[in-house]
């Protein structure tokens, strides 16, 4: 025979529930109020960050160029490109006509693409 | 084959009330007790006194058996800065800021007649000890000093460990200890 759980089973779990929960929190409040006040000593140069003993020059959050950014990107985008190359290659034959449009499509898109960084510039390495 | 029974040393008990099933000491020495058998050191090395420092922690002298062997190489864990080797002038600030970004209580060790005194380097680019730029709780004499020596200073640091008081290092004196190095502290009310 199933045994049949009605709602009323479940209540010790909720009792669980909130003596863990409790336990938290009364804990969190109770160790602000057991702690003495004592004086801290704090020192600001130990909240820098470690840089193995020299002195910290500038913050890491500065804006820099995205060169080497568009270098990433354009190696994917060719990257992308070879690897549907390849088996276009290889069954070039039984792709037939129709094959050989769909990959001049995605390369003239891809072109597209790559005839537009090179108006924008991405290409150009010297700062102007 | 004979097997010989052999006793192992723990760490003894510190002073204190024992009776049946229970035992009473003070927190400071209980603490004390800890801190001595766990110091995480932060090797600063940088010539010979480094590499005797290297065979110390090897197999054969083995400060793993103090409770020493998980070196530290950030100071936010590090309790023991074990300066070890010549000590330039440029690396002065750098010794100090480790020193100060390490988590109390911190103590030092100079290792070598480098790092107490210059050593044989009585020159104008060679700070002339690192008590000038952090203050030093153990000198190891040597140039450079044998393992065996590396660790009496050791244990040297593990006595003041294990008998400092906690409220040492809130003390005005401690405070004026790190002012006189040139590190300043700035008073901060907080729940400890």
């Amino acid at each position: 025979m199933d045994p049949v759980y009605l709602p009323e089973d479940y209540w010790p779990i909720l009792v669980q529930s909130v003596v863990a929960l409790g336990f938290v929190v009364i804990t969190m409040m109770l160790t602000h109020y057991m702690a003495g006040k004592r004086k801290k000593i704090r020192v600001l140069r130990k909240e820098e960050n470690f840089e193995c003993g020299i002195e910290l020059k500038g913050n890491a959050r500065f804006p820099f160029s995205v060169r080497y950014f568009l270098i990433a990107i354009l190696f994917v985008l060719f990257d992308v490109e070879i690897i549907f190359f390849y088996p276009w290659a290889i069954n070039f034959r039984e792709g037939g006509w129709s094959g050989y449009l769909e990959m001049m499509i995605f390369l003239a898109f891809l072109l597209f693409g790559f005839f537009y960084i090179i108006k924008k510039g991405a290409l150009e390495w010297k700062e102007k | 084959m004979e097997t010989t029974k052999k006793t192992y040393t723990r760490v003894d008990p510190p002073e204190g009330v024992a009776g049946a099933g229970y035992f009473a000491t003070t927190l400071d020495r209980v603490i004390g007790l800890a801190r001595k058998n766990s110091i995480w050191p932060l090797p600063f090395a940088t010539s010979c006194c480094g590499i005797e420092f290297m065979a110390t922690m090897g197999a054969h002298y083995d400060l793993a058996r103090f409770g020493s062997e998980r070196l530290s190489f950030s100071p936010r864990q590090a309790d023991l800065l074990m300066v070890m080797g010549t000590i330039a002038k440029k690396m002065g600030p750098v010794v100090q800021q480790v020193y100060v970004q390490m988590a109390e209580p911190r103590w030092v060790i100079a290792v070598g007649a480098c790092a107490a005194s210059g050593g044989i380097f009585d020159t104008y680019s060679v700070l002339q000890g690192i008590d000038r730029v952090v203050p030093v709780d153990v000198y190891v004499p040597g140039c450079p000093p044998r393992p065996e020596q590396i660790i009496d200073g050791f244990m040297r640091v593990q006595d003041l460990a294990a008998t400092e008081s906690l409220r040492r290092r809130y003390s005005e004196e401690y405070k004026a200890l790190l002012r006189s190095y040139g590190i300043f502290t700035t008073d901060q009310q907080d729940t400890m």
